[in-house]
């Protein structure tokens, strides 16, 4: 694997092929802010909160540093006033369905996010993915999913799946940064214990 | 439902995930809409985990998750009917059978849905029923024609 020498905020950082921007940030030691990323997981590029502004060959463009492979000669700036402003948009409008969110408000702090710039639409989740993702790619059980479109998009646990695998799991619970897991998990045991059909595995 | 036709259906594409989006039209176009059973047994024979069926499932407007009325009714909210008055027209229907886009009443007569563009704008406000298009359409006039239907 051959070495890539980009540059980020002025310094130089060395990265093999094939790394993301934030891989190479991370072992430099400089920090972008990051919601939907997972180190055991697939780069996703959900959240956009990892949005840096990066200029090759003259031309500036603004990536997600989760997604964008290092190549050579990239400049790379974390922070300037457009990449502040962009986060502490997307801050806002996620702070829209989960005011309470701690990771979230620490970010706020940071970027000067107002949480009621915008009318609260509490869903709570703020779709990052990471419990789907983790039950899928790493414990391989997909009990829990995405379901239908658009705004209306939620997660939703599969009961069928769910009954059998959640109950000595629960390991997607600490990844989530807001309480939608657990009120969806919640939701999901109350309806599999009410419906004769289930049977939750602890009860056997 | 008719079991062996979806099993049929299924059992072509065994153990093929990729064709999960063309299984899922297929049995929707036999049976109107996709049961739960259905969909578990696509999840077992095409080996796509059954959060990934519903994903798909929920996504697309075409699948039905809920059982067809023996009526469908599509309003049209496009521009021009919107315009013209859709949404009195959306309000008388849901008034009369009360359901709302999307939904199918219990005694399964009527289905609702709202679409964007009947191709007859012209005509608008434009509803249709099991394919018959009424334009021009007033609440008395409509109140009138869903009688008819049993
Ligand atoms: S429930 Fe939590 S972890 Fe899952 S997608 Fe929503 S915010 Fe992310
Ligand atoms: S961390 Fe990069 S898009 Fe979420």
């Amino acid at each position: 694997m051959s070495e890539i020498i980009i540059q980020i905020d002025g310094r130089d950082v060395a990265a093999r092929e094939g790394m993301t921007i934030l891989e190479a940030a991370q072992t430099a030691g400089i920090t972008i802010p990051t919601l939907c990323h997972h180190e055991k997981l697939e780069p996703y590029g959900a959240c956009r909160i990892c949005t840096v502004e990066i200029e090759n060959r003259g031309r500036t463009r603004l990536v997600a540093a989760c997604l964008y492979p290092v190549e050579k000669d990239l400049v790379v700036r974390t922070r300037s006033e457009k990449v502040d402003r962009i986060r502490k948009v997307i801050l806002e409008l996620l702070l829209a369905h989960a005011p309470e969110a701690t990771e979230l408000q620490v970010l706020a702090k940071e970027y000067g996010a107002d949480k009621d710039r915008f009318e609260k639409e509490s869903s709570f989740c703020i779709l990052c993915g990471l419990c789907v993702r983790y039950c899928a790619e790493v414990k391989k059980k997909h009990a829990v999913g995405f379901v239908d479109r658009g705004t209306g998009r939620e997660i939703s646990f599969i009961p069928e799946i769910a009954s059998r695998e959640c109950w000595n799991c629960k390991e997607c619970f600490p990844l989530c940064p807001t309480e939608a897991l657990q009120a969806a998990y919640v939701l999901t045991e109350a309806l599999i214990s009410s419906s004769p059909s289930f049977k939750l595995e602890a009860e056997e | 439902m008719d079991n062996d036709s979806i099993d049929q259906i299924i059992d072509k594409q065994r153990g093929k995930p990729g064709s999960l989006i063309q299984v899922l039209m297929e049995i929707q176009d036999k049976n109107q809409w996709l049961p739960r059973e259905a969909l578990e047994k696509v999840s077992e024979k095409l080996e796509v985990p059954l959060s990934r069926v519903l994903r798909i499932a929920t996504f697309y407007k075409t699948f039905k998750l809920i059982p067809e009325g023996r009526h469908k009714i599509h309003i049209c909210t496009g521009t021009a009917c919107h315009v013209r008055g859709a949404q009195r027209v959306l309000d008388t229907v849901q008034d009369l059978t009360g359901i709302k886009p999307g939904e199918t009443d219990p005694d399964l007569k009527f289905s609702l849905e709202t679409v964007n563009c009947l191709g007859c704008c012209t005509l608008g406000p434009v509803l249709e029923i099991d394919g018959k298009t009424f334009g021009k359409a007033a609440p008395a006039e409509i109140a009138d024609e869903l009688k008819k239907y049993e």
